[in-house]
C-alpha cells in the first residue's frame, strides 16, 4: 500500500483567485454597488472586477454544486467564491455578462443579493439534521425565516444591515451571540440521569467540573452524581461531557430570540446580542411563531430606526424600555441577568424612559 | 393516484422561494440510499420534535486524531442506510475561493465515497462533507488527498481558520488576511490535526475593524487589520460625492463617533487625527473618497467565544499593533506561548479566554511579555484589589 500524503494543508487560494484578483492583490481602489447584490471594485490600475453575490441553502448536493459550477465556467471563467455568510459569489470582469448571469441563476432558483442594507444570508448550525446535542432545527428555521425576509435580502431598503443567525444550542458553534438577530435552541428541564450508563461510561469529576453553577455533585454510594435541579439552567454541557445525561425534551425545548448584537466596529464597538424573548416553541415544521415574531421585530426596527442605524444601535439610542413598549414583547424576570456578569447589566441611573 | 408522500414535514420545506435544502436532500435521495434515509429520519424528527443522533463516536483516518466526527443514528432499524453518517471536515482555501476544475473534483470524491451531500460551508469555516461510513472514510480521505484537499480540525485542537476575502477585492483591507490564513494554517498542520490542547482554539483573520468574518466574536485569537497616522481623503473625491446630492454631513461628519471630521464651507473634509479611533463608519460610506492610513498591521484580541461554560466573550486586545510581514515569526511566537501557557494551566475544556478570566489578564500579560496599554481596557478597574510582584516593593 502507499502511503498517503498528511499534513500538507488546503489548496493556496492564489491557484483559485480569477486572474483579475491576483494581478490586483492589494491594490483595490473602492467600490460600489451597482444594485442590490451587484457589485463593482475597482483597482488602482483601472481594471474591474464585478460579483454578483447570490443565496445558497447552505446544505447543497453535488449535483447543485456541478450546476453552478456550469453557470461559472460559462459566465465567469471557471471561478467562483463563498462568503462568510454561506452566500456564493460570481466573479466577473465583463460587465455584459452581469444580467445574463443573473436571469441564468434566477431560473435555477438562486435570489440575488445580501450586500448593504439588507438581510444576508442566514449564519447556522447543523440541527437535527446532523447533530446530536440539538434543541432545535437550524435548516428548516432558516428556510421558513427566508421565505419570509426574501424580499430584504434582494432589496437595500432596512436601516442598516441585519445579521440573522441561529445555533441549536447553547454550545453555538454558529456563535450567534453577536448577531442583530440570533435565534437559539432551548432546554428548560434539567437533564435525566441514567444511573447504569452513566456508571459505565462516565467520568464523575469530569461531569461535575463541566457545570458553570455547581449544580452536580458526586453522588459516591453509587458512583453517580446528583443533581440540584434549583440551580440547574438547562445549558447542557452536562450532556457533552456524559453521554448518560440526556437533557432533550420534545414537550419542553423550543428557540429564544436575542437581539442587537454587531462584530464592527462601525461607530460603535461590537455587541452582545441580549435576551428578547425567552421561550418560543418547536413547532416543525415552519416554526410559524418564530417566524413571525422574528419579522415583527425587523418590522420595527425598519419603521423606527434612523437610516444607518444598526439593531443594537437603535436600541441604544431608544432605549430597551422603549424597544419592549414599541415591539410589544413583554417583559419578564427572565430578562433581568442572574449569571456571572449580572450586576453589570442592572441600572445605576434614577434616569429612564416611561 | 399519485404515490402519498411519505415525508409530508420535510415535503412542507420544498416549498417557498428561498432555496431548499429539503430539496437538495431529496434530491440526493433519489440516487443515493444514506441521503434518502438521512430525510427519512429528519422527518421523524420534525414528527418527534427531537433529534436522534447518537452522542458522539470516535472515528478518524491514519495519523490524525481529528477532521472527522463520527455520528450514529439512534434509530438504525428504520434507516440502516443513515445508520453510521459521519462527516468529513476539509479544509477550504483561504477566502472560500475555488476553480470549477477542483469544486468538481471534491464532488466527484464525495459522490463515490459519501452521501453526496455537503455543506459549503460549516461555521468554521471547513468543506463539510456530510454522511459517510467508518469503512470509507480512509478511501475518502485518500482520494481527497489525491484531489489536493487536506483535512479540517476537530476536538481540542486548532481548528481551520478562517479569513475575510481581504486584498483579493476589498479596498479596505490592511493585512494580507488570506495569505496570513494560509500561512498559519500550513504552519501549524500538526497542531490543526492532532488534538491535544485543553479545548478547541480559533483563529479568524479579518481585513479590517468590518470584521466580515466575525472573528472578534467567533475565534480565541482574532487579527484584525488595522492602521496607525492619519486616514488618506481625497477632497476632489469628496467634492465629488457632495456633488452627487450625498450627504456628507448628515451621512458621515454627525456619524463620526469620536467627532474627528468636520466639514468646511467650501466642500472640505478636515480630519483630527489624533480623535480618529479607525473605526470604519467613514471609509465604508464614502471608499471613493478615504483610504486607510499607510502604516499597516493588526491589532491581536484574544478569548472571543461563545456562552458555554462560562459565558459569551468577545475579544481583548492584547497586541494592539503588530506589523504583518511574511513569514509572521512574531505572531507566530506569541501563539506558541499561548498555547503552551494554556496547555500548563487550563481545565479540560477550558478555552482560553475563561483561563485569561480565572487567571487574571494582569498576570497573562506579564507572563506572555506583553506591555500593559490603555488599548486594552475601556477604563482602568474602579476597585482597589490589585497585585504587587515581589520585585515591586521593597
Amino acid at each position: 500500500m502507499t502511503d498517503v500524503r498528511t499534513d500538507f494543508g488546503p489548496p493556496s487560494f492564489k491557484d483559485m483567485m480569477p486572474p483579475v484578483m491576483a494581478e490586483n492583490y492589494g491594490k483595490w481602489a473602492y467600490h460600489e454597488t451597482l444594485q442590490p447584490g451587484v457589485l463593482k471594485h475597482v483597482s488602482e490600475t483601472g481594471a474591474a472586477v464585478y460579483t454578483v453575490r447570490v443565496g445558497s441553502p447552505r446544505l447543497m448536493a453535488i449535483d447543485t454544486i456541478r450546476e453552478i459550477c456550469d453557470v461559472a465556467d460559462s459566465f465567469c471563467d471557471g471561478h467562483l467564491r463563498f462568503t462568510s455568510r454561506h452566500n456564493i459569489e460570481f466573479l466577473l470582469t465583463d460587465a455584459n455578462k452581469i444580467q445574463p448571469l443573473i436571469a441564468e441563476v434566477k431560473k435555477a432558483g438562486f435570489p440575488v443579493g445580501g450586500t448593504g442594507n439588507s438581510i444576508s444570508n442566514i449564519v447556522h448550525t447543523q440541527g437535527w439534521i446532523h447533530c446530536h446535542s440539538a434543541a432545535t432545527d437550524a435548516s428548516a428555521l432558516v428556510k421558513s425565516i427566508m421565505d419570509e425576509v426574501q424580499p430584504y435580502f434582494e432589496s437595500m431598503t432596512l436601516p442598516a444591515k441585519v445579521r440573522i443567525a441561529v445555533a441549536c444550542c447553547l454550545n453555538m458553534c454558529g456563535a450567534v451571540h453577536c448577531s442583530d438577530l440570533a435565534i437559539v435552541g432551548i432546554h428548560r428541564k434539567p437533564p435525566k440521569v441514567d444511573a447504569d450508563r452513566l456508571a459505565k461510561t462516565c467520568e464523575v469529576p469530569n461531569i461535575v467540573a463541566a457545570c458553570p453553577t455547581a449544580a452536580i455533585r458526586p453522588n459516591p454510594k453509587e458512583k453517580g452524581v446528583i443533581i440540584n435541579e434549583e440551580r440547574c439552567m438547562y445549558c447542557g454541557n452536562c450532556y457533552t461531557v456524559c453521554p448518560a445525561m440526556p437533557i432533550a425534551d420534545p414537550e419542553n425545548d423550543g428557540v429564544a430570540i436575542f437581539v442587537g448584537g454587531k462584530v464592527s466596529n462601525a461607530r460603535s464597538a461590537p455587541m452582545f446580542s441580549r435576551l428578547a424573548i425567552p421561550y418560543l416553541p418547536n413547532n416543525p415544521p415552519r416554526w410559524p411563531e418564530t417566524v413571525e415574531a422574528i419579522k415583527g421585530i425587523i418590522d420595527v426596527y425598519a419603521k423606527h430606526a434612523h437610516k444607518g442605524e444598526r439593531m443594537g444601535e437603535w436600541i441604544e439610542r431608544v432605549g430597551w424600555e422603549s424597544f419592549f413598549r414599541l415591539t410589544g414583547i413583554p417583559f419578564t424576570d427572565k430578562h433581568i441577568d442572574d449569571f456571572r456578569f449580572a450586576p453589570t447589566t442592572f441600572r445605576t441611573s434614577a434616569a429612564f424612559k416611561w | 393516484m399519485a404515490e402519498e408522500s411519505k415525508t409530508p414535514l420535510v415535503d412542507e420545506l420544498e416549498k417557498g422561494s428561498w432555496p431548499s435544502f429539503a430539496k437538495e436532500m431529496k434530491r440526493r435521495a433519489k440516487k443515493n440510499a444514506a441521503a434518502k434515509d438521512l430525510v427519512g429520519q429528519l422527518e421523524l424528527s420534525y414528527e418527534e420534535k427531537k433529534v436522534h443522533w447518537k452522542h458522539g463516536g470516535v472515528v478518524g483516518v491514519r495519523g490524525y486524531g481529528g477532521g472527522v466526527i463520527g455520528r450514529y443514528s439512534d434509530v438504525p432499524e428504520q434507516f440502516p442506510n443513515a445508520a453510521e453518517f459521519h462527516t468529513m471536515r476539509v479544509n477550504q482555501p483561504s477566502g472560500w475561493f475555488y476553480t470549477t476544475d477542483v469544486l468538481r473534483k471534491l464532488c466527484d470524491v464525495w459522490e463515490q465515497y459519501g452521501s453526496g451531500l455537503t455543506n459549503m460551508h460549516g461555521s468554521t469555516g471547513d468543506i463539510i462533507l456530510l454522511g459517510t461510513q467508518t469503512a470509507k472514510i480512509q478511501d475518502a480521505f485518500n482520494a481527497l488527498s489525491e484531489a489536493g484537499f487536506d483535512l479540517g480540525g476537530s476536538g481540542s485542537d486548532l481548528r481551520t481558520p478562517s479569513a475575510c476575502v481581504g486584498p483579493a477585492r476589498c479596498e479596505f483591507a490592511c493585512i494580507d488576511s488570506l495569505g496570513i490564513c494560509h500561512d498559519v494554517t500550513t504552519t501549524f498542520q500538526n497542531e490543526i490535526h492532532r488534538p491535544m490542547w485543553p479545548y478547541k482554539f480559533k483563529i479568524k483573520v479579518a481585513g479590517c475593524a468590518n470584521d466580515c468574518v466575525a472573528s472578534v466574536a467567533r475565534s480565541d485569537l482574532a487579527i484584525i487589520g488595522t492602521w496607525k497616522g492619519a486616514l488618506r481623503i481625497d477632497q476632489e473625491a469628496v467634492k465629488a460625492y457632495i456633488a452627487a446630492d450625498f450627504d456628507v454631513k448628515g451621512e458621515v461628519v454627525d456619524k463620526c463617533p469620536t467627532k474627528a471630521l468636520s466639514l468646511g464651507r467650501d466642500g472640505t473634509l478636515a480630519l483630527a487625527a489624533e480623535d480618529c479611533k479607525r473605526c470604519m463608519h467613514c471609509l465604508n460610506n464614502m471608499p471613493k473618497a478615504i483610504r486607510p492610513g499607510t502604516e499597516k498591521g493588526a491589532t491581536i484580541m484574544l478569548g472571543g467565544k461563545a456562552p458555554i461554560v462560562r459565558g459569551a466573550y468577545l475579544s481583548w486586545v492584547i497586541v494592539p499593533f503588530m506589523k504583518m510581514e511574511p513569514p509572521y515569526d512574531e505572531l507566530k511566537e506569541l501563539l506558541g506561548k499561548i498555547w503552551e501557557w494554556w496547555d500548563e494551566h487550563g481545565k479540560s475544556r477550558e478555552r482560553v479566554g475563561e483561563l485569561v478570566d480565572r487567571m487574571g489578564m494582569g498576570r497573562f500579560l506579564r507572563e506572555m511579555g506583553l506591555e500593559p496599554s490603555p488599548a486594552m481596557v475601556f477604563a482602568p478597574r474602579s476597585n482597589p484589589y490589585y497585585f504587587w510582584q515581589p520585585d515591586e516593593v521593597k
